[in-house]
């Protein structure tokens, strides 16, 4: 009995810790759609967020540090795109095709020109903290390798991965800045002529989705795992994308559907570690089918911001 | 506003504009589609910078940038589609951008949604501060625009083509908006192409035509001819001219129709209809209510989910839009002509071809007959007066009106039996409103059926012999044309029972 309650308890602990690195970038994704803007280079923002955190708590041996680069790391990349797709009107999927390359080939070159040629950063010497042990001591709050210490002594980026959901929806439907980037993504025009700025709004949003997605980057790599590696972000971006559609553009919602894509991961490694006799290959794929079958079945039948997409050209013509 | 002058590229849209409005008054600014009123307008309101001229307000010389400056200025527009924020409530949509806030940029909804109920007490603008918009009628729509303008201190309201999209009911609810507000002595301006409506409702009347000021006059002094001569140039003829004609037998019977939209809805839902040879039906009613379904289903675009669609006999429900073109002889005259009625880029001479490129006139064995389709297209263009006169140019490069002209000269050679019109005037001039309905009158006298939908009553009345009303998805009353009154149509459009 006390085994099967541990399992679960690994379950869950690793459902969220999985789940966290999605749970920023959705939210990035949430955002820059909720003013309208398609951002399908979160994956490369993720990437680049990944290495720069990695490369960054590597050196200073601070993965607060890290996460706070991350998070500008992403944001360039933000800026590009917005400049890109509010300055330029530049289609949105292409120029965020084209981020997706930059933001992957830019991450490995500076690690090949920092690491030795290697495409993968090495070992940081500090992870993300776990804040439970760092109040009360390791083992003292709740027993070591409990159910409650499996469930709840996780790294501070899972806290705060939560804690941002909320900040989100608060700001996206109690304030006044939420409600414009909101009326941004619907009806632009209708936006302009009261004078809210689509451009100022839209380039904010963009921005700080490249933010979000860069914090979702180093929460794999400073937290799940401790270093920057070429396969580390592996479609994550896309997933997260995948769980902002699902979660119909809200961030709670958005965040359920990352829980049910970390608990696919979650079970995939359990599975894993009990030995069963499944292909860990196989297992491997179980997020990304997921993610197929969720988007096969659910797009289109959701209702997406009405101006997500399209240009907003100011001058009328 | 003085000496207003406004240019894109080379195109002079307003060429030194004057305007002059007093406090109180309803000023209606007249023209034709593309005589640069809306432009004049977006002007004031800070959408679009003057190229040259001066804009005082009280006197003062403005510089109106944005519209930001525009409202500042207690300047205030209610736009022809409406700028609203559909999933938004209304009180969302009147304090966008100008939100009521507590500490740390929260919203208070409470005190903004108790402003807006004042405001709507105040003017006789009744809406419901929760309802969202999506779920709101036009009518009430409408009201949320005026309330915005209103809610933002607005002195001077701008009203592009208000009544666009009203039922003749909703229209009169308007004018007595509209006194409401000049009585609490605001401005009143008013865009329209609508003779009936600047005589009801306005004191002053400003004439633009192809982007000059012909004349500023006193409605009183003038009567709706001499409005209409100033604005298109010459002498017109509001009547359409049709002998007497007795209708035939019937050739198209629609039973029971069923069509669902888009979102899986049955917009077109029971429908009965029976069209005869040698007559014009027109079908009346508010936008959205099944016209647009019927017409796909007619014309083998949308799916039909039940009932039986009959032309002389045969059945055609579910048949391809070429069979049904080629086999049933059914033209059409689409109700987006840039979407479905012509392909830009295409030359003249390939758009009139559009339905006939795969007939033995104009190509063979996978060939197409270049000769043969450019000494059509130069019939065609001198049988119908399209302009400029040559079959090579893209059809985008010619105006609205010649584009009619173009898709009216394809589908009319083509000797359909029935020719079903589908808000064949929208946007057109005075001039090539003459046209298009002299055409159906033709088809009509020559024998043929035509069906005409159309949102604009008076066209409806003005051009049919029969008259259904369609409403919710079902006709819900013929009336002949020659006894059709407008408040009797109005009340069938709005759902209510005769």
């Amino acid at each position: 009995m006390e085994m099967i309650i541990r399992d679960i308890g690994f379950i869950i602990g690793t459902t969220l810790m999985y789940s966290t690195p999605l749970i920023y970038t959705s939210l990035g994704g949430v955002i820059t759609e909720r003013s309208g803007v398609v951002n399908i280079g979160l994956e490369g923002m993720m990437y680049f967020g990944a290495f720069v955190g990695a490369a960054v708590a590597y050196f200073t041996a601070s993965p607060w540090l890290g996460l706070l680069c991350a998070a500008l790391g992403g944001a360039l990349f933000g800026l590009i795109h917005a400049v890109a797709c509010v300055t330029f009107n530049a289609e949105q999927i292409v120029s965020g095709i084209a981020i997706n390359f930059l933001g992957a080939g830019s991450a490995l070159f500076i690690s090949r020109l920092l690491f030795d040629g290697a495409t993968q950063t090495l070992t940081i010497p500090n992870k993300m903290p776990l804040p439970l042990d760092f109040l009360f001591g390791e083992g003292r709050l709740f027993p070591s390798s409990g159910f409650m210490d499996l469930v709840f002594n996780r790294f501070a980026t899972v806290y705060l991965a939560f804690f941002m959901v909320f900040v989100v929806w608060l700001v996206l439907y109690k304030t006044r800045i939420g409600m414009r980037v909101r009326a941004v993504g619907e009806n632009p025009e209708a936006a302009n002529t009261l004078g809210v700025s689509v451009i100022k709004i839209r380039y904010c949003a963009v921005i700080l989705s490249g933010v979000f997605a860069g914090l979702g980057g180093a929460a794999m790599s400073i937290a799940v795992v401790s270093r920057f590696s070429n396969t580390l972000i592996s479609g994550h971006g896309f997933i997260a994308l995948a769980a902002m559609i699902f979660g119909k553009w809200k961030p709670q919602g958005a965040m359920l559907a990352c829980l049910l894509f970390g608990a696919a991961k979650g079970f995939e490694i359990y599975l894993g570690s009990k030995g069963v006799p499944i292909p860990g290959d196989i297992l491997a794929i179980l997020p990304y089918l997921l993610t197929l079958i969720i988007l096969v079945g659910f797009v289109g039948k959701t209702t997406a911001p009405g101006a997500v997409g399209k240009i907003f050209d100011k001058s009328g013509h | 506003m003085i000496d207003i002058t406004k240019k894109f590229g080379d195109v002079v849209a307003n060429n030194h504009i004057s305007l002059t409005i007093h406090k109180g008054e309803v000023h209606a600014l007249l023209g034709e589609n593309g005589a640069g009123k809306t432009t004049l307008m977006n002007v004031l309101y800070g959408l679009y910078r003057p190229t040259t001229g001066t804009i005082r307000i009280n006197g003062k010389a403005v510089s109106i940038r944005s519209p930001n400056v525009a409202i500042s200025n207690g300047i205030g527009m209610v736009h022809q589609h409406f700028m609203l924020v559909e999933p938004f409530s209304v009180t969302e949509n009147i304090i966008l951008g100008n939100e009521p806030t507590r500490a740390g940029g929260i919203v208070d909804m409470v005190s903004a949604e108790a402003d807006v109920m004042r405001l709507s007490q105040e003017y006789g603008l009744s809406v419901d501060p929760k309802a969202l918009i999506e779920d709101l009628s036009v009518g009430s729509q409408q009201r949320v625009e005026i309330l915005k303008t209103l809610y933002r201190g607005a002195e001077i309201l701008i009203f592009d083509e208000p009544t666009a999209v009203l039922t003749p009911q909703e229209i009169q609810e308007l004018v007595t908006i509209i006194k409401n507000l000049t009585a609490a002595g605001k401005s009143v301006i008013i865009i329209t192409h609508k003779l009936k409506e600047i005589k009801q409702i306005a004191d002053f009347c400003t004439i633009i035509r192809r982007g000059e000021h012909i004349d500023t006059v006193e409605v009183d002094k003038v009567s709706e001819e001499e409005l209409a001569s100033m604005m298109v140039g010459r002498q017109v003829s509001f009547k359409v001219d049709k002998p007497e004609q007795q209708a035939g037998a019937a050739v198209l019977e629609i039973k029971n129709l069923r069509v669902v939209d888009k979102r899986g809805i049955a917009a077109v839902n029971g429908l009965n209809l029976q069209l005869k040879k040698g007559e014009i039906l027109g079908i009346a009613g508010v936008d959205g209510n099944g016209q647009t379904e019927l017409i796909e289903a007619l014309t083998g675009l949308a799916r039909v989910q039940a009932g039986s669609i009959q032309v002389n006999g045969q059945e055609l429900a579910n048949q391809t839009p070429g069979t049904i073109r080629t086999n049933h002889k059914v033209g059409h005259i689409p109700e987006d002509r840039q979407k479905r009625g012509l392909v830009f880029e295409f030359d003249v001479a390939e758009n009139l071809i559009l339905s006939s490129y795969n007939t033995s006139r104009f190509s063979t064995f996978f060939i197409l007959l270049r000769a043969a389709i450019y000494s059509n297209a130069e019939k065609l263009i001198k049988l119908f007066d399209i302009r400029p006169a040559n079959a090579k140019i893209t059809a985008k490069s010619l105006s609205g009106g010649n584009q009619q002209k173009m898709i009216i000269a394809r589908e009319v050679s083509s000797n359909p039996d029935i020719l079903i019109a589908a808000q064949p005037t929208r946007g057109l001039d005075v001039g090539a409103i003459e046209y298009v309905h002299q055409t159906l009158v033709e088809q009509r006298n020559r024998g043929k059926a035509v069906l005409l939908i159309s949102f604009e009553l008076d066209e409806i009345m003005n051009v049919s012999d029969r008259i259904a009303v369609i409403y919710e998805g079902r006709i819900v009353g013929e009336i002949k044309a020659k006894e059709a009154d407008e408040q009797q149509l109005g009340r069938l459009m709005a759902g209510c029972s005769l």
